[in-house]
């Protein structure tokens, strides 16, 4: 099974994705306020910011399990919310039934046709490396092999865009490197990659753009290069000279 | 002491022989309750799977009920199913009245509300950890309830099984609305409370030995269940 490449056409006019002046406020004080964001279809973006800063609630936003307060969100400008997107969490949420019947039920929430499921689910897993372990439970694998099961899930839904919240927060440092290289994998095969880590060296390697949010605002988006050599806000130079909490 | 002494081996005699009058009595016990489980079940499993996913108005109240109604006593469940299936009742047109059909109804109005309060309760836990990842695959809030029952079938159960063992159990429902009539309506624990105040020690405790008997491996079956699908499925 080759690596799949997205079809190009219609899924582009969901780019670029834009946040102009988004606010989440679920009580009297915004968890996020006055978001502007414009993220562009190739790149891999990653953001950066302190714990508690909203990088999960913007994210959240983005992916539409929020929905903002004020401001709007549109895909190629149209507010729209398109289907062909996915997201990871930090801690994998898997079903208790194999790891295949895991994809299969994504893809049978997908719509995809019965008969098309298990290979989708089965080349999905061979992606990740985990075709060995198809018809094992799924939640009692490791916790590396569950991330990536999580991200094989995703990946299986070809999305245009995927979301990954902190996807090796709780990993050692080889399953998150793998997670790593999965992620990277997903990237080279046409889909867009929003991310949040708090390891500066998984941006370095990862981000081509890198977003800051500090105390529910965004401060910068910058290249990542520029962003790591000299960032042009005054809150994302103390967070990577480690200052920030 | 001599009688309770030979009321043991006589109980003991006629579960060995495979007394008629004693599996017949046992029988109806296990029918009755097993199809009351079975209509529990189907109500009360979707019922509390509903309450717990669902966002709907007098959710609240809704929970509040159904975890009131856990503790229903038995004989009030038996008076109001009496009421209803009596021949003036709104329901009095079936002739149910005195039957095993309804020992069945006032059962599955007994533990419907246990099954369906004990089921939201396991179903919202679960919500709470799987929620935003079945909204972010495009779930709908019934094919999210489906699926965190299928997901949840261990603890689940354990509940009807719980479920079960308060059925088989209760007296006062079955008492009231079938009239614990020989050989159409007469269950194990009904039996039991007739046969000690006639005085006819041996029938009651064979019948109370097997009682606790199935309640055991009711409850072993539970326990076995759930470490079995920890083990296995995490």
């Amino acid at each position: 099974m080759g690596d799949p490449k997205l079809p190009p056409g219609k899924h582009n006019v969901m780019f670029p994705l834009e946040l102009r002046g988004v606010s989440f406020a679920p009580g009297e004080r915004p968890v996020v306020a006055d978001l502007n964001l414009r993220l562009e279809a190739s790149t891999r973006t990653v953001l950066l910011g302190p714990n508690g800063a909203g990088k999960s609630v913007t994210m959240r936003l983005m992916h539409g399990l929020l929905k903002p307060s004020a401001g709007e969100i549109t895909w190629g400008g149209k507010t729209t919310h398109p289907a062909a997107q996915a997201m990871v969490f930090q801690r994998p949420v898997l079903l208790r039934r194999s790891a295949l019947a895991n994809i299969e039920y994504a893809l049978s929430l997908a719509g995809i046709a019965q008969g098309e499921r298990r290979t989708r689910a089965n080349a999905a897993l061979e992606r990740v490396g985990l075709g060995h372990v198809a018809q094992r439970p799924a939640r009692v694998l490791s916790g590396g092999e569950q991330q990536r099961v999580a991200l094989a899930r995703a990946w299986s839904l070809l999305p245009r865009i995927l979301f990954l919240d902190e996807p090796t927060a709780s990993l050692d440092p080889a399953a998150s490197r793998e997670v790593e290289r999965i992620v990277a994998e997903i990237a080279a095969s046409g889909t867009k990659i929003v991310m949040i880590t708090h390891h500066l060296g998984q941006a370095r390697r990862l981000a081509d753009d890198i977003v800051f949010v500090h105390d529910g605002r965004i401060t910068e988006h910058s290249p990542a290069d520029e962003f790591f050599r000299q960032p042009r806000s005054r809150e994302a130079d103390d967070y990577l000279k480690g200052e920030l909490p | 002491m001599s009688t309770l002494g030979e009321a043991w081996s006589t109980a003991l005699t006629l579960i060995g022989g495979f007394d008629a009058k004693l599996l017949g009595i046992v029988g109806l016990s296990l029918r009755v309750s097993l199809s009351a489980v079975l209509f529990g079940s189907l109500i009360g499993l979707p019922l509390g799977a509903s309450v717990a996913v669902g966002r709907f108005a007098g959710r609240e109240p809704v929970t509040v009920l159904l975890n009131a109604f856990i503790g229903l006593p038995a004989v009030v469940v038996g008076l109001l199913v009496y009421l209803l299936l009596s021949r003036a009742g709104p329901l009095g047109q079936f002739g149910l009245l005195f039957t095993p059909a309804a020992m069945v109804v006032a059962q599955t109005v007994l533990i419907t509300p246990l099954i369906a309060a004990f089921a939201r309760q396991i179903v919202a836990d679960a919500w709470r950890e799987y929620r935003e990842q079945l909204k972010s695959l495009g779930a709908s809030t019934g094919r999210a309830a489906l699926t965190l029952l299928i997901d949840t079938r261990y603890s689940l159960v354990t509940v009807v099984l719980a479920a079960f063992g308060r059925a088989i159990a209760e007296v006062g429902a079955v008492m009231i609305v079938g009239g614990n009539i020989d050989g159409v309506t007469r269950v194990m624990t009904t039996t039991i409370a007739l046969e000690t105040s006639k005085g006819d020690l041996p029938l009651a405790l064979a019948l109370g030995i097997i009682l606790v008997g199935i309640v055991i491996v009711v409850n072993a079956a539970a326990h076995a269940t759930r470490r079995w699908a920890l083990h296995r499925y995490g």
